[in-house]
């Protein structure tokens, strides 16, 4: 195991994990890591936190939108769309 | 939309349906973005009055400006670029700011000098993306309330709410390469502050790696 294949490694799992590099790039990391312990324990908690991430919510929900808030953006949804429609808007 | 979006295609059918015009789209659109916005504002700024008032100017902002919005595919990065502003001019000053982008040498994880091993727990017992168990959840909390406002509004935009890097890009005005760059960061330090937690739930006297006792 080379030490600065497990660095360029390293570098590139973000996108390893998203699918997104190049496909010989890929290869060449499925190459390394298939073969390198400590690169195959990273990846798997790398993608597990991702997936715990992607699941985010914090502890806190918003109150209800308040009525007076929701009517005033209704009306300001009703101008934009008549706005669209080449309309004046309603007033 | 570029080929990494993950956007759902319900969201893509509400902007259309909102900006058509469709019966219920409204309630279905305050609702939901009333709440995406919330949680992106709280994680970012941590005040809850800030989060409610950012979520309802942001909707505001949307809704008296939706005549200029043409492409329906854009509506949700344009709510959270309205969004980011309004956080921003709302937001009290952080102390976390990083004044520069931390390298990756500083987030790789030790080695043992000897056997070469990485000084990581064993996470081979965590299920994929399960976060029922409460001190779990709590350790993921702390693990994204300690990234960095950088990393944190990546992370949030694009793993949380599954924004395209060129959406992340035009929200937080930055190059795609600079999304990559801290978004690969933003999940290195994630996993750093989740792999602290994992070590203490591992047995005390099992090995870190086999899980078999010493």
């Amino acid at each position: 195991m080379n030490e600065n294949d497990c660095q360029n490694v390293f570098a590139l799992l973000s996108e390893y994990i998203d699918r997104q590099l190049p496909d010989g790039t890929c290869e060449e990391l499925d190459r390394h890591i298939q073969d390198c312990a400590p690169c195959v324990e990273f990846v798997e908690s790398l993608r597990k936190s991702v997936a715990l991430g992607k699941k985010y919510v914090p502890g806190v929900d918003p109150m209800p939108v308040p009525d007076g808030v929701r009517e005033a953006l209704r009306e300001a949804y009703a101008k934009s769309l008549a706005q669209r429609e080449g309309s004046p808007p309603a007033h | 939309m570029s080929a990494d979006a993950q956007e759902q295609p319900d969201e893509l059918q509400l902007a259309r349906d909102l900006m058509a015009g469709s019966a219920g789209a409204f309630e279905h659109f305050v609702d939901l973005y009333h709440g995406k916005i919330f949680r992106y504002s709280f994680t970012m700024c941590g005040h809850r009055e800030d989060a409610e008032e950012v979520a309802q100017e942001t909707l505001m902002k949307v809704f008296e400006n939706l005549s200029q919005l043409r492409e329906p595919e854009h509506m949700k990065a344009w709510v959270f670029r309205i969004a980011k502003n309004a956080c921003l001019s709302k937001r009290r000053k952080s102390v976390f700011a990083p004044a520069r982008e931390l390298s990756l040498e500083e987030l790789r994880p030790h080695r043992d000098g000897e056997s070469g091993e990485l000084d990581i727990a064993d996470w081979s017992a965590l299920p994929d993306a399960s976060a029922q168990n409460a001190e779990l959840k709590t350790a993921l909390d702390h693990a994204v309330q300690k990234l960095p406002e950088l990393y944190r509004a990546i992370f949030l935009l694009r793993d949380v709410e599954c924004l395209s890097t060129a959406d992340c890009a035009r929200i937080l005005d930055v190059s795609e390469d600079v999304v990559k760059t801290r978004l690969h960061r933003a999940r290195l330090l994630l996993r750093a502050g989740l792999d602290a937690y994992m070590k203490t739930e591992q047995p005390k006297g099992s090995h870190p790696k086999t899980g078999v006792h010493a």
